[in-house]
């Protein structure tokens, strides 16, 4: 067992964990945030995507020790306040999920996609979100949906997406 | 449905805050007669006879009742939908419960594309008498003609004064009032909700992380199971050494346990831990040693080889109309073929888990994501010879269905766990991806051995569809009839709509130690393909476009007859492709719906193939969401382009080959081509389902435009798009 300290959602979090353990269980089960998913447990499904320092990774195979206090982790619950991220606004308009539960995953890799290319086409689109598999069959509302938050964030002026 | 979605009776009450009176409506499912009783609360929770599907209070609060579990079909919808239509009230001012196998709802799985097709008449009258219960109690307090009075918007009016009262104000009046036997229904043309493109209540939450899934539910003290079962199925423990698993740091202890699935009972080690991380670890320091009984024998190439030879033999009759046998050996025309199709696993993107606590007095408690509490409730009572009323069901949204969260031994098996673990300690499994890939149960795979003879100007006048193939029930079912044809195995070949006049269709029986189960559109999902490309074969033979040639076999009116003209027109069928591009075409018509999808692929310089649209037709006869509808069919199709184009399982020494996303592949965004879907609405013959008719079609019109564009024909799945010519 190993102490650590990990800023998740602006908020800091002092867990003690063995070092193998993956970023995912201790989201999950430390912190008790259950918005992130379990798909696969080897980065080949993308359920269990956040943010680290602004980057999408997959928790599922991120050991907790390779984690710095100083490092920013989001989790979807951080995204926004009132689930009014326009990628959020977007998925919701769009009607993208069935079963909901690659959303999360799906969200969090749409946001960082947005972020780093404000304008993307549908070649884009499946290039950056690629990694995250979604067994229900979303995909043809995914794209529509991201074109629409790009949109929306046109629109609003506001870059951040909130 | 967040943290406030189980609920039983008792707590159901108290969270509703229900005190006095309140108006309850249901109906019993024996009658589907709406009934109504005014209680207090503790006859409420006393009472059995009752099915509250819609309950008004005297604060105003509605909740209405969903009894079909939601996998992300969208029931979460459309079922509350069909009472909240009726009732005049819109959907974002009631709450919306999931029922948990109470024994009163009745049937509460989802399956078979049949929730909204099963409730509909019942709902929509129980959303009806309650209207009228309330229109009728207003003019009694107004004291003016119940003809004066409408509903709109969780109030009834006074058309001549314009007054009205909230519904909560009417509940004490309604509730002494007489239950209208049979209420009068909306005209269509006045629906809000049924047949608009309702926005469903549960996508914020899906969107937000705040959805509850199976996966996410905690309870007090609970500790953790990473569970080692017999790569090679139907093998037993010899021994088990857990010395090191007892070293790993969090690992409580290793039990014994069983998972029943079915008739089948598998014995299983369980590795519980503080945490789930610690069972995992030492499950991978577990050495369980099995004795696979001489199932290690297993491999897919013989028993591939097996159904080849069983297709040699009659089999049973499944459909036997005119003379078969002398049509096809007078025919001018034969032609003959065999298709091949594979297992394939459900892969839902939730791994299979269960929360569950053995209590005091042979209790049971389970947390569960399945499309169906009622049947959660009777595996459970069943495996461990309890009474149904022991075991309580907490449901949460399904990460996924198709087929597999019909089967209960995630809980029968967690519920062994938790048993042998000790009286109250609850007890989580979580399911590895690989397990989830390996340990089944699969969809079957079927063989077809097809034959048709043709007239000298190219018709149809004699066809044979024989499958061979395994079977679920027979893997299943402790009673299985072997002397009858297989309904579910010969799914669909003997209910196409094609006017051919002597049929011959049969079943071949191979038995088979795998579990098999129904799998999203079941057994259409391999017969539709080998149906409908040897279709396009005869169509060949006959010189014939694939349409025309399908058309002519469609004289009397008929659904497929109204999807197929619908798709040519919507498909522009009849116009040219670029150079390079193929179109194929297929129909399905099953139990679960019917639908038609045209394919138009296209050949890459690298001689790889394309899919570049996918046109869809589902026939509906009634829609109650048409974009969810929309959003069903294109799932359908991304699933369909998977089993057709991917991984399917197979065997070696009796294991499963494939364990997770990198050899057992699911379609990715990338693959996805474009999708336009229509719904025909009207003039169909009856309601139809939505989650499954979509996906049949897909296979046979993608494989009939390969051979459209290249001239290759592909008669086994799955085939790679890169490699077919
Ligand atoms: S769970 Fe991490 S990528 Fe699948
Ligand atoms: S919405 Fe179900 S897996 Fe994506």
């Amino acid at each position: 067992m190993a102490k650590y300290s990990l800023s998740i959602n602006g908020k800091k979090f002092s867990i003690e964990a063995e070092p193998d353990t993956p970023l995912l269980w201790v989201i999950r089960d430390y912190v008790g945030l259950k918005g992130t998913k379990f798909g696969c447990g080897m980065a080949l499904c993308g359920a269990c995507t956040v943010h680290l320092d602004g980057e999408p990774i997959r928790s599922c195979s991120t050991p907790v020790s390779t984690l710095k206090a100083a490092n920013r982790i989001t989790t979807i619950e951080g995204i926004s306040a009132n689930t009014d991220h326009a990628i959020q606004k977007a998925w919701i308009e769009a009607q993208v999920p069935q079963c909901g539960y690659c959303q999360s995953g799906q969200i969090m890799s749409a946001v960082a996609l947005l972020k780093s290319n404000p304008n993307p086409n549908d070649e884009d689109i499946d290039a950056a979100m690629s990694g995250n598999i979604c067994r229900c069959g979303t995909y043809p509302r995914i794209r529509k949906a991201i074109h629409r938050a790009a949109d929306l964030i046109k629109e609003s002026g506001n870059t951040t997406g909130k | 449905m967040q943290k406030t979605l189980n609920i039983d009776r008792r707590n159901f009450l108290k969270y509703s805050g229900l005190t006095g009176t309140a108006l309850i409506l249901g109906f019993s499912s024996s009658e589907a007669i709406p009934n109504r009783e005014v209680l207090n609360l503790s006859r409420i929770a006393e009472s059995f006879e009752l099915t509250p599907f819609v309950i008004i209070e005297k604060s105003g609060q509605i909740t209405i009742m969903n009894s079909k579990p939601e996998m992300g079909q969208g029931t979460f919808q459309s079922i509350p939908s069909l009472i909240a239509e009726e009732l005049e009230v819109p959907l974002n001012k009631v709450i919306i419960k999931q029922t948990s196998g109470e024994k009163q709802f009745g049937a509460q799985t989802a399956g078979g594309s049949s929730s909204v097709r099963g409730s509909y008449a019942n709902l929509r009258k129980t959303g009806a008498s309650a209207r009228e219960m309330l229109i009728k109690a207003a003019s009694q307090q107004w004291s003016v003609p119940v003809e004066e009075c409408y509903a709109e918007d969780v109030k009834v009016f006074h058309k001549p004064s314009g007054r009205s009262f909230s519904y909560g104000e009417l509940v004490e009046t309604a509730s002494r009032l007489e239950v209208p036997k049979n209420p009068a229904l909306k005209d269509p043309k006045d629906f809000k909700i049924l047949g608009k493109p309702v926005q469903r209540p549960d996508i914020p939450l899906k969107v937000s992380g705040e959805a509850v899934f199976g996966m996410d539910a905690e309870v007090q003290g609970m500790v953790y199971a990473s569970v080692e079962r017999c790569p090679v199925f139907g093998g037993k423990i010899r021994k088990i050494d857990d010395s090191l698993t007892l070293k790993v740091k969090g690992v409580k202890q290793v039990v014994k346990a069983q998972r029943t699935l079915g008739k089948n009972t598998y014995e299983v080690v369980a590795v519980i831990a503080e945490n789930y991380w610690a069972a995992l670890k030492g499950r991978k320091a577990l050495k369980v040693e099995w004795d696979y009984q001489g199932f290690d024998q297993f491999n897919t190439l013989d028993y591939e080889k097996n159904l080849r030879e069983l297709a040699k033999t009659e089999g049973l009759v499944d459909h036997n109309a005119g003379d078969f046998e002398g049509t096809f050996a007078q025919a001018p025309l034969k032609l003959e073929a065999f298709y091949e199709t594979p297992i394939l696993s459900h892969s839902p993107m939730e791994p299979m888990n269960c929360l569950a606590q053995w209590k005091e007095g042979d209790q049971v408690e389970i947390w569960v994501s399945s499309q169906g509490p009622d049947s959660v409730k009777r595996s459970v009572a069943e495996a461990f010879g309890i009474p149904q009323e022991n075991v309580k069901v907490n449901i949460f949204f399904n990460g996924g269905g198709f087929g597999r969260r019909l089967y209960q031994d995630f809980a029968t098996e967690a519920t062994s766990i938790a048993k042998a673990v000790g009286v109250g300690k609850p007890v989580k499994v979580i399911w590895t991806r690989e397990d989830d890939t390996q340990q089944g149960p699969f969809r079957p795979m079927t063989f077809s051995a097809l034959k048709a003879g043709l007239s000298s100007d190219g018709k149809a006048i004699a066809f044979q569809h024989k499958v061979i193939a395994p079977s679920i029930g027979a893997t299943m079912n402790k009673s299985y009839d072997r002397t009858k044809s297989d309904g579910t195995m010969t799914e669909g070949i003997s209910e196409q709509q094609y006017e051919i006049p002597n049929v011959k269709n049969l079943f071949v029986l191979s038995e088979t130690h795998i579990p098999m189960a129904a799998w999203r559109a079941v057994t259409s999902t391999t017969l539709a393909f080998s149906h409908e490309c040897f279709l396009d074969e005869m169509a060949v033979k006959a010189g014939k476009n694939s349409f025309d040639f399908r058309m002519e076999l469609l004289n009397k009116e008929s659904d497929t007859k109204r999807v197929l003209t619908k798709l040519r027109e919507v498909s522009g069928w009849d116009k040219p492709l670029p150079k390079g591009w193929g179109r194929g075409i297929a129909q399905w018509e099953f139990f679960a719906g019917l639908a038609g999808q045209v394919v138009e692929v296209s050949k890459r310089k690298d001689g790889s193939i394309k899919i570049e649209k996918v046109y869809a037709v589902i026939d509906l006869g009634t829609v109650v969401n048409p974009d969810n509808t929309k959003a069903q069919v294109e799932g359908a199709i991304t699933m369909a382009i998977g089993a057709a184009t991917k991984d399917g399982i197979t065997f070696e020494k009796g294991m499963v080959q494939q364990s997770n996303f990198h050899d057992n592949r699911m379609v990715r965004i990338s693959e996805m081509p474009k999708v336009e879907v229509h719904i025909l609405a009207e003039g169909g013959t009856k309601i139809k389902g939505v989650g499954e008719p979509g996906l049949p079609p897909l296979a046979p019109a993608l494989a009939n435009a390969i051979f459209n564009a290249t001239g290759v024909r592909i008669r086994r799945l799955p085939f790679d798009l890169d490699k077919i010519v």
